[in-house]
Order: C-alpha cells, then structure tokens, then sequence
C-alpha cells in the first residue's frame, strides 16, 4: 500500500466523521450523567434507610418513605413483564421466521401504531376495560396497562434483532436435520439474545418511569397493597405526586425516588446482562 | 431461573399485609387541593382507630366526581361542587344523591415578577380581568397604577401565565373574575379549564410558580398553600368591601364566615368576592363527596365517623398544613346536617 | 425376482425420508406448535389495537356527531361553551414530533457508530448501559429538569445565538419566553435517543465481520467501511429504531405539557409555546366532567392514531422507494 492510498481528502473525512460520533456519543453520556447527578444531588439527603423501608407519612411530617410504592412498582412491572414480553417475543418470531406477506405488514405497522397511542390513553381503556366493571382500582389492572404498552416494542425489537441474524445460520440448522423451531430455539433465538435482552430491557426502563396510565389503574396507595386485586402505589405516581407539591420535603423525596427508580432498572439490567452473557453470538461483528 | 421467579413473586405477594377481620379499607379520590389534608387526617385517624385504612389519592376534583358517579371509590374529594347535571348523573347510575360536605378552605393568589418593583402590589377585581383579559397590556397601565401609588411600575408588557391543566384553583380564580367583571363572565366563564383569551399554561402550580419566577414582567395565580410553603411573594386582591385584602388563613377564614349567612343546606355555595371587610375575595372551600344511600352500610358509619372527626378534630391539622380551618357556623351546619345520614 | 432399483447404501444417522410425517410427529417436531403459537402472538396485538380503536370510537361518538369534519379544522378549544376544535394540537404534535426526531436521529445515529465501531468494546458496553437508563427517567422528572435547567439554558444561549444568526427566517422569529415548540422537540429529542443509540448499535454490532473486511481488503477508511459497507447493511434496524422514537415522541405527555406552554395556537415561530394532542389530554382529562368534553377529548386521542396511522404509512412508502443495500437475507 503505497503512502498516498487512500488520498488525503479521504484520511480528513475519516477523522472529521469519527470525531462528531464520539461527540454524539459523548453528547448523548454527558446528559444522562447529568442527570443522574441532578437527582443525586437534590434526593441524596432524603435517601437513608427509611426511605426504602417505611411507608410514607403526610406532608409536614419528619420521615416516612417509598417502601410501598418500591414494592409496588415492582410488581407492576412484574405482571407487565408476564403479559406484555412473551406476547411481544413469540409475535416477534413469528414475523421474523414464519411471516410473510401482507399479514406481517400489518403487524409491524399495527404494533408501531400501538407504541404512539399516549400512556393516558391506554390508561383510560384498561380503566375501561378492568376498572369499571369490577368497580375498584387494582394492581391488576395496572399490570395490564403496562404489558400492553410493551407489546409492541418487544415484538418489534424482537423482530428487528432476529432479522439482523444471517441466514446461513438458518440454512445451517435446516441443513443439520432440525426443525424449523429447533432452529429457532436453539441457533437462531442465542444468536440474537443480546439485542433481543436489550429491547426488553430498554421496553422495562421505558415502562417502569410511565404515570399516566397507572392514574386510572392502578390507582395508588399510602399504605401496602395485598396481592394484585386493590389500589397499588408506583414510584412513578409518587414521585409525580410529590413533586407538584407545594412542600419542600416531598421535592426532596421525589428526586431520590427517581434515583431509586433508575438504580433500580440498572441494577435489573445488569442482572439480565449476566444471566445471559454465558451464550456466545457466532454472528458477532 | 423459574424458581428464582417463583420466590420473588411469592415475596412479593406476602410483602403485602395480609387483611385482617376488623380491617376497614375506605378509599378516596378527587381534589389535588386537598390531598395532603385528607391524607394527614387518614394517618392521625388510623392511630386513633387501628384497622381504618383510608387511601386518598389525588387525580383532580373533576377525577374524583367522575369516580364517586361510578362507584370506584368509597367518597370524593372536589373543589368545586357538583353541578346539577353531574348529581342527576349519579342518581342515576349510583341510585343515590351525593353530599357536599366542607372540610377546609383555600385561597388563591397572584404572583407577580417585575424589575425593579419590590412591593406587593395590589389588584382590583377588574384590574386582573383586564390583564386575563389581554385588555391591560402594560404594567404602567393607568388601572393598575390607580391602586398601587407611589410605586413606579415600568412600561413593560405585561406576561401571562395561567394554569394548562385543569384544576379547582382555576375554577376559584375564574369564578371570583366572574363576579367582579361582567366581560369576563360572558366572554370566557369559569370552569376548571377555560378558553384562556391570553398567556401561557403552566402545568400545575409549580409550573405557574416557575414560569413567574424566570421569566420578567410576568404575572400568574397559585394555591395559597403553595405560595407560602414555597415562600413567594403574591400580591393583595380588593375585595367586595373595597379592601385590598392579603391572603393567610385569617383573610380566607373570614371569606367562610361572611358566606355562612347565605349559605344553602347542600353546602354547595361559592364564596369568592364573600362580603366582609376582612375577607379575602379569592377564596374557596374544598368538599368531600358521599353518597347519600350508600350499598355498604358499614363503609358508609366509618365515613361518617371520619368527616366527624375531620371537621372537629381534624381542623388542628388543617392549619399546620396551611389550610384554612373551617369557622365554627360552617361545623355547626355540617354535624346538623350529619346527624340525618342514618347509619 | 432381483430389483431393478438399486438402493443407496444406508447412511449414518439419517434416517429413510418418510413419505409424510404423521399429526403426532409433526406436533412433536414443534414447527406446527411454534407456528400456531407465534401466529396467535403476533395476532394479539392486531386484536388489542382493533378493541382499544373501537374504545375510542364508541367513546367519541357524542363529540364526532357534534363537530364532524369541523374538529380538524377549527381552532378554538373553550370548555365552558363546549366548542372544540383539534386544529392547534394536530400542529405541534407532528412539529414537535418530526422536529425532535431531526435532532435526535443524527446524534443517535452518530453514537451508535460511535460505540459499535469505535469505542473498545468494555467502553462501549459501559457506555450503551448508561444511556439505556435514560429510557428509565420518568417523563415528569423530564419535565422538571426541562423547566429548572433546559429552559434558562436555551434561553441563556442557544436561542440568542439562533436569533442573530437566523433570525430573519419565520421559524425563529418573536420573542423566546422558555416554553415553546423549540424547548419540547429538544426535550423530546433527549427522551427517544436512548432508543435510537441502543437499537442502531445492537443491529450495527450483529452486521458479519466479513462485511468489514471485504472492503479494508480495499484500502478504505475506516469511516468509508462503516458508511457505506456497515450501516447500509443494518439500515433497516436502524431505521426500525427511528419508528419506535417516533412513536415515542407522538405519544409523550407529562414533559412536553411542562415545557411547551400550553397554548392552543397554530405559530410559524419555533419559539412560540404550542399544545399538543398528548398534552391537551393528559392535562385535561382528569378533571374534565360533561360528556361532551369527555367525548371530545377521546377524540383527539381518536385524531392522533389517525396522524400516526399517516406519518407511519408515509414512511414505510418511503422505505419502499429506497434501494436496499443488504446482502440477501
């Protein structure tokens, strides 16, 4: 390779290019770490043991926490999880490995509809739906607002990863005498575990921080919930609640719930990320 | 990794207490207004009564009334009362009549930002009409000059900023411009959202308070709990006796006591521009909604249990909290009125 | 009698390919269950949306027969004389909606290049971790942090410098007070990028090395490599991301309603406040009482799915005009 291959103007667009995506990339870090800050800096005082451990008290009073809405949310987001993943998974399969044809556009176009519906709205159907007929709030309820609102991007997610793996791996398993579904199962589905843990990772974070739809459902509760069949508080509805307050403490509060909330999805990412770091991708670039 | 998931599920559900014989469960929705009270009073109320839970959430007075119609609530909170339209409404779906019932009162205030002008300033009736209005446009306008002497207001444009979401504070503010503007009242009207004629929507009270606080030359309404808890400045309103009047828990209290002559048997009156020389014009009680005949006969005594206390008892935490207590004519209608529910 | 046919000589571990595989044996081999049960899945969703449009169109009926075609034309929107109009919202969902994707796409885009090419990959899964928490923030505290920090930002800088540079272009005319169409496509541009970096760099990373290699073999770039051997190959992922970013920001309440101003007013000017179909709603709603207000603001729940329904068409017909680059899949 002689020294003036590739030619000059070629090497100053390269370095030009890169750089603006390291600034994108450093662009795109700097707010998230800001923000991260920010809730740190106004939520660190109220964040001690108590918060995570106590219901809360009314306004005025010293003290109190979120243990009720951190257990809640959990179990939201537990049931949406069951509801809204497999759905979304096994649609996902469907489009990328049996699909074809006008049904399959009408899927993927029906879930990208679905994904722009505003939170509210979903609320006031499942509020229809659930609420009205069985006269009360429940977490069940809220649980269902939440998986529907996850369908959608866990199907497309799923679709869009499974489809980025090649066909030879396809070809290959068919080639070995598998089935269609064994292939799927078994090469196609690890192949594309990374990005399809990502989707459900990125549709977990995203539902976890959602208000809206839980106003209607779900409800909210100063006090512990049983089961899934009463009003449950959410992190998400708290936080919303306290920070439109008039009172300091409450501000204060809301900002370590959000902290709480975003440690909380981080530290159930991380947990996805290692239970599924064992399956090596042979696609990998 | 399923039974992982098993276990965590199994926690989870028996992280939740487990109800017991005597546990009586009321839940409650409505006013954001009055949130904090009724959720101080359900905490001070289930140490004097162990096993009464009561769950107050709030999603907006209109939210509440929509609730207690359906029948997915025990009872509402509101800040502004029922029309007709809504109590047959709930005849009909719930079978019942709904009772207002005053538990505390509010106020509403202007906050201003203005360069160079460090004093309260005081506003006439008519004045912020005509700022809402987007007749006044100025702060140097003659109208407003007339009722502040003395304070040098500048040239400047005049910057609305009312609320976006609906609320029971815009419903007060816009019932007191209502009454001491006709323009207003047949141009626009009042309601819990309107058709603001000028300015920006803030969301919530923070978002008015926000906006106010950044931005110069502006002008904007919050809750009177807010304002103080918040520790802004807000300016004085002239009242129906032609007082600029402040607003605190007195001013506002006196607005109560000057409607309580004309005050009709369902409670559901408006005491904005109240008479009185010490009353505070933008003021507004906060009710609780209970079905009139109730199916659950046992929820309904604890209800009534827990207005009782709140009214009497109760008033102590309305005033740490910066809520008005009622005056004593408003209890003594209330707890006469109480003693016809029959359960 | 000898047979004519000659038989191949058995094979290790294949068995004789029978005629046709009974019910059973199908069943068992799983193709026909996996089939049925992705099907059903995938039809679920079809099912939920067609019973959440009926919701809305039940739901609506009162204001639909009231108004008709009037609601997308009129502007006034007055809940005390029960005039309503979706005009003004219909206009700031799709600017703030298109105008946030055209700030976000580059620089998600840009990141996503970023860490699947350039950053070591320990850095760039450190880094990817971090920005899908932002898909984990609440729209409220969006909101917040848009009202206490973006808003004096922009006003401060960003919009002063935009005035007198450009200020003579109708978009960036009038007075700046904070809250605008401006301040919530950059809010909004925050919130979808998460979506767009961890897509894009997942269906970046998944692109065959031999992609990579074919064109180093001849003497390009780096950048050349991923521009025009990488990216085209992942385009269709990452496009995919931009159809959920933009499903996002349609659908976005609590932050856009506290950074946009609320006022239901058609502008030229990107700095002049504006409402959206979203924020209208959820601002709205929960107070809302009367039938006729009810029903019309389902309506506008009922109007958007119709405007996501027509930008989603647009852009899938525009995705058929492009040549696809991809290998054959």
């Amino acid at each position: 390779m002689s020294k003036s291959y590739p030619p000059m103007h070629k090497k100053v667009i390269n370095v030009f290019m890169l750089s603006l995506t390291g600034l994108a990339a450093l662009l795109v870090v700097s707010v998230l770490l800001f923000i991260l800050g920010y809730l740190v800096w106004h939520g660190a005082r109220s964040l001690n043991w108590a918060f995570f451990t106590q219901l809360p008290v009314p306004a005025g009073e010293k003290g109190g926490g979120m243990a009720n809405a951190i257990v809640g949310s959990g179990k939201l987001l537990l049931l949406a999880s069951a509801i809204g993943i497999p759905i979304g998974l096994l649609g996902g399969i469907y489009l990328a490995e049996f699909g074809k044809g006008p049904f399959s556009l009408a899927v993927r176009y029906t879930a990208d509809l679905l994904n722009g519906v505003p939170s509210i709205v979903i609320g006031i159907f499942v509020y229809t739906l659930i609420v009205l007929p069985q006269h009360h709030f429940s977490g069940f309820a809220g649980g269902v607002a939440l998986g529907i609102m996850m369908i959608p991007i866990a199907l497309r997610s799923t679709d869009e990863f499974l489809r980025a793996v090649p066909n030879t791996l396809r070809e290959g398993g068919l080639a070995l005498g598998a089935s269609k579904a064994q292939t799927v199962v078994t090469i196609i589905i690890p192949a594309a575990m990374q990005g399809i843990v990502t989707g459900i990772m990125l549709n977990l974070a995203r539902v976890a921080g959602e208000t809206a739809p839980l106003l209607f459902t779900a409800f909210g509760n100063q006090f512990w919930s049983s089961g899934w069949n009463g009003p449950t508080a959410s992190l998400p509805v708290v936080i919303f609640n306290y920070a439109i307050s008039p009172y300091e403490d409450w501000h204060r509060q809301a900002w370590a719930g959000g902290f709480v909330l975003l440690a909380g999805i981080f530290v159930t990412n991380i947990i996805a990320r290692v239970l599924v770091s064992g399956r090596h991708s042979p696609a990998r670039g | 990794m399923i039974r992982r998931c098993l276990l965590l599920a199994a926690f989870t559900a028996s992280a939740s207490a487990p109800l017991s014989a005597q546990q009586m469960n009321l839940t409650g929705a409505g006013s954001t207004f009055a949130a904090p009270l009724y959720q101080a009073w359900a905490s001070d109320y289930a140490k004097l009564h162990p096993g009464t839970q009561i769950n107050y959430q709030s999603i907006g007075s209109g939210g509440g009334i929509r609730q207690v119609i359906s029948g997915t609530v025990d009872f509402g909170g509101t800040d502004s009362p029922m029309t007709n339209e809504q109590l047959a409404e709930a005849q009909s779906k719930l079978g019942t009549d709904v009772l207002h019932f005053p538990v505390a009162l509010g106020g509403v205030v202007p906050i201003h930002n203005i360069p160079g002008v460090s004093k309260d300033l005081n506003f006439s009736g008519n004045v912020l009409a005509g700022i809402y209005l987007g007749k006044i446009t100025k702060w140097n306008d003659p109208e407003i000059a007339k009722a502040n002497p003395g304070v040098s207001l500048p040239a400047n444009d005049i910057i609305v900023c009312h609320r976006s979401d609906g609320s029971g504070t815009t419903f007060i503010w816009a019932d007191f411009l209502s009454k001491a503007n006709p323009e207003w009242k047949s141009r626009v009207g009042a309601a819990a959202s309107i058709n603001w004629p000028v300015g920006i929507g803030g969301k919530g009270n923070e978002g008015v308070a926000g906006f106010v606080r950044q931005t110069p030359n502006s002008i904007g309404y919050v809750e009177l709990i807010y304002a103080v808890q918040n520790k802004m400045t807000y300016g004085q309103v002239q009242n129906s006796a032609g007082k600029f009047v402040k607003a605190d828990l007195n001013s506002v209290t006196m607005a109560a006591a000057g409607a309580v002559k004309s005050m009709p048997d369902d409670f559901r009156v408006s005491i904005t521009n109240a008479p009185g020389a010490g009353a505070y014009p933008i003021a507004s009680f906060t009710w609780m909604l209970l079905p009139r005949n109730p199916k659950d006969k046992t929820k309904a005594a604890a209800l009534k249990a827990f207005l009782t206390w709140g009214i009497t008892e109760g008033q102590k935490n309305a005033q740490a909290l910066t809520y008005a207590p009622l005056a004593k004519q408003v209890v003594d209608k209330e707890l006469a009125a109480l003693t016809y529910l029959h359960y | 009698m000898a047979s004519t046919v000659t038989t191949p000589p058995p094979m290790m571990g294949v068995k004789d390919a029978p005629e046709k595989l009974s019910l059973m044996e199908r069943l068992k081999k799983g193709d026909e269950v996996a089939y049925l049960v992705t099907f059903a899945s995938a039809l679920t969703i079809i099912l939920i949306t067609c019973l959440l449009v009926q919701h809305l169109w039940v739901e609506s009926a009162l204001s639909r027969h009231a108004f008709g075609w009037k609601f997308l034309k009129t502007s006034t929107w007055d809940p005390v004389s029960d005039q309503y109009g979706a005009l003004p919202f219909v206009y700031g969902t799709v600017l703030t909606a298109l105008l946030g994707l055209v700030m976000a796409v580059p620089v998600g885009f840009g990141a996503a290049i970023f860490l699947a090419e350039l950053a070591p990959r320990r850095v760039s899964n450190v880094l990817t971790f971090m920005i899908e928490l932002l898909a984990a923030v609440p729209s409220v505290i969006y909101g917040l942090l848009g009202i206490f920090v973006m808003l004096p930002l922009l006003r401060e800088y960003v919009v002063p410098v935009l005035q007198k540079t450009l200020g003579f272009l109708p978009i960036f005319k009038g007075t700046f007070y904070g809250v605008s169409y401006f301040s919530a496509s950059c809010v909004l541009a925050i919130m979808i990028v998460p979506f767009i970096v961890s897509i894009s760099r997942e269906v970046l990373l998944a692109v065959p090395q031999a992609q990579r290699e074919a064109m180093m073999a001849l003497g390009a770039t780096k950048w050349d490599v991923t521009w025009k051997s990488v990216v085209p190959y992942a385009q269709r992922g990452m496009i995919g991301s931009i159809f959920l970013a933009l499903a996002r920001a349609l659908g976005e309440t609590m932050a856009v309603t506290m950074v946009i101003g609320n006022v239901p007013a058609i502008s030229a000017s990107l700095f002049a406040p504006g409402y959206t179909i979203a924020a209208v709603i959820a601002n709205e709603f929960t107070e809302a009482t009367g039938d006729l207000y009810v029903s019309a603001l389902i309506e506008l729940a009922l109007v958007l799915f119709a405007v996501t329904m027509i930008i989603n068409a647009l852009a899938r017909l525009m995705m058929l005009g492009m040549k696809s680059q991809e290998v054959a899949h």
